[in-house]
């Protein structure tokens, strides 16, 4: 007990320097590209609403197969809700499919908390997805055309060989799982594995958002007729749109849970401030 | 020190910055003023789709084996008048397609009339705004060609489509649909007034006698049930000023996306 307290306190630690982590455009970029995400996130689920199912290939509406649906029906003397995916339909009243909007069971597909309006209004939710769609494209050309030119991704990104070791990469990915995350000297910079994530989520699923989403205009369509070779069509480029923005939710859970697990005052000072807290051995600091 | 004082700062402008997105997001959702600044990103879609496009970038077209088994009816599946019934029982001989506005020589064509002119055929996706897809075959007059030969007057910016159908019951006939175009997309090889379906006359549920392909843009700009195409330099003036029915009621007059 005793021996906590103490260590809370700054002047018994060991001395901590604070070194630059990141600089102000990787900062603005990253808080900017949360806020993006959240609000596209938000609006992308009240599209979704407007037609709750998605299909595979050129064309897809309520008459063709469906890879995965959400919505009510009427069964047993009350209405339900349910996710489909394939032939495998799992109840899920009161979030998907039917849910409570005011106090009153109302069928839709994403419940009234996660959409952005809260009520149902396509027009409302795409104005607010483009603009920020556009607000997220510019954002992240900033970042990369900064990480770039500033020698951030050589430098910060870029795993050396001795990293790339599968014996480096095993080492780490252990030391992950049991939640022992470098400290001192190795601190200073990312790791292999926060490195090869945040390399892939930038080169993949990012980019991925962009060209599925920019599929399914009709406009974009005309001018890069390629976009529906390259996603196998319209309805497929939707369905991608939907799995890549779940594989995104599921990066931000697994990032927050690592900022929160790995010291989250820290981490949240050097993404606000730029200034990270790496701790020395011995006197000099 | 610098820590604690650091952390305290930390965490003052962390909690600072949730409340003020909290509030801000609270404000901007009840606030429709706001739909101004959110919508500027429509005149920048366009202005970058024209770009990318040119003018006379085509849509796909498709083969006769990728149209969908069933092209779902949408919007009006027959309008609910008197005189649009009398057409159908008539089987639109006496119905005629109005060309005025800023135009050098009025016109009024007959469904015959159109038919003799040059066609043109296309298998493309119509594209929902709620995001379903359907792909299927027109046969129609390219707008182009029908504009050309009424004449434009030089002040002419738009063509208005104005339609048979009441999609929304009101007492001014503000819910009689109607959608609008640029002469960009009016001149588009690929924009017709399409009178057939699959090789057949356009069904009721798909439009008869008359729809509009602009096959670069979303579903509710394929006006159906066309009566009359109006010339103008200005939609302001027509019931909410916004170029169409589902403009009115807050979707983006460009729909190309």
């Amino acid at each position: 007990m005793k021996q906590e307290t103490r260590h809370s306190l700054p002047s018994q630690r060991r001395r901590a320097v604070l070194i630059q982590r990141h600089s102000v455009v990787t900062r603005l970029t990253h808080w900017l590209n949360m806020l993006c995400l959240g609000f596209l996130l938000l609006s992308g689920l009240q599209i979704f609403n407007a037609y709750p199912q998605l299909h595979w290939g050129q064309y897809g509406a309520d008459a063709d197969p469906a890879l995965f649906k959400i919505g009510a029906s009427e069964s047993d003397g009350g209405p339900h809700g349910f996710m489909k995916i394939g032939g495998v339909s799992v109840p899920t009243t009161g979030v998907l499919g039917l849910s409570k909007v005011e106090g009153e069971w109302t069928p839709r597909a994403f419940p009234a908390w996660l959409t952005l309006p809260s009520y149902q209004d396509l027009a409302a939710g795409r104005r607010w997805h483009f603009f920020f769609a556009w607000t997220f494209v510019i954002n992240g050309l900033v970042y990369l055309g900064y990480g770039l030119l500033s020698g951030h991704f050589r430098r910060d990104l870029a795993p050396d060989r001795h990293e790339l070791a599968p014996r480096h990469i095993w080492r780490e990915t252990i030391d992950h799982a049991r939640l022992r995350f470098p400290s001192g000297e190795q601190a200073r910079n990312y790791n292999t594995l926060q490195k090869l994530t945040y390399i892939i989520v930038i080169a993949g699923p990012l980019p991925l958002m962009v060209l599925t989403g920019l599929t399914m205009s009709p406009g974009v369509d005309a001018a890069f007729p390629v976009l529906l070779d390259i996603f196998d069509g319209r309805q497929s480029a939707r369905t991608l749109h939907f799995i890549t923005a779940s594989l995104l939710v599921l990066f931000v859970i697994v990032h927050v849970a690592m900022v929160v697990l790995s010291g989250p005052w820290n981490n949240m000072r050097s993404m606000i401030t730029g200034r990270y807290a790496v701790r020395q051995e011995g006197s000099d600091a | 020190m610098t820590i604690l004082t650091r952390r305290r700062f930390l965490i003052g402008s962390t909690f600072g910055a949730s409340a003020l997105a909290l509030t801000g997001y609270g404000m901007l959702r009840q606030n429709a003023e706001l739909g101004t600044v959110i919508g500027a990103a429509e005149k920048l879609t366009m202005k970058a789709q024209r770009l990318l496009q040119g003018r006379d970038a085509l849509a796909r077209e498709f083969a006769e084996t990728d149209i969908s088994p069933s092209f779902r009816v949408n919007g009006t599946s027959a309008p609910d008048s008197e005189a649009y019934t009398h057409l159908v029982e008539g089987k639109f001989a006496s119905w005629r397609l109005k060309i005025d506005g800023l135009v050098e020589r009025p016109q009024e064509l007959s469904l015959a009339d159109l038919k003799k002119l040059p066609a043109r055929s296309q298998i493309t996706r119509h594209d929902c705004v709620e995001g379903w897809s359907a792909i299927g075959k027109w046969t129609g007059v390219p707008l182009g060609s029908l504009l050309t030969s009424v004449g434009l007057k030089p002040s002419a910016r738009f063509a208005v489509f104005h339609c048979a159908d009441e999609l929304e019951r009101t007492l001014d006939g503000s819910g009689r649909y109607y959608e609008s175009i640029d002469l960009i997309d009016a001149f588009h090889p690929q924009t017709i007034l399409a009178y057939a379906m699959s090789g057949q006359d356009l069904s009721v549920g798909h439009g008869a006698p008359l729809r509009l392909r602009v096959e670069r843009q979303l579903g509710y700009k394929q006006a159906k049930y066309v009566m009359r195409i109006e010339i103008v330099d200005s939609f302001a003036a027509l019931w909410g000023g916004n170029g169409g029915f589902w403009e009115d009621r807050g979707y983006e007059w460009y729909a190309g996306i």
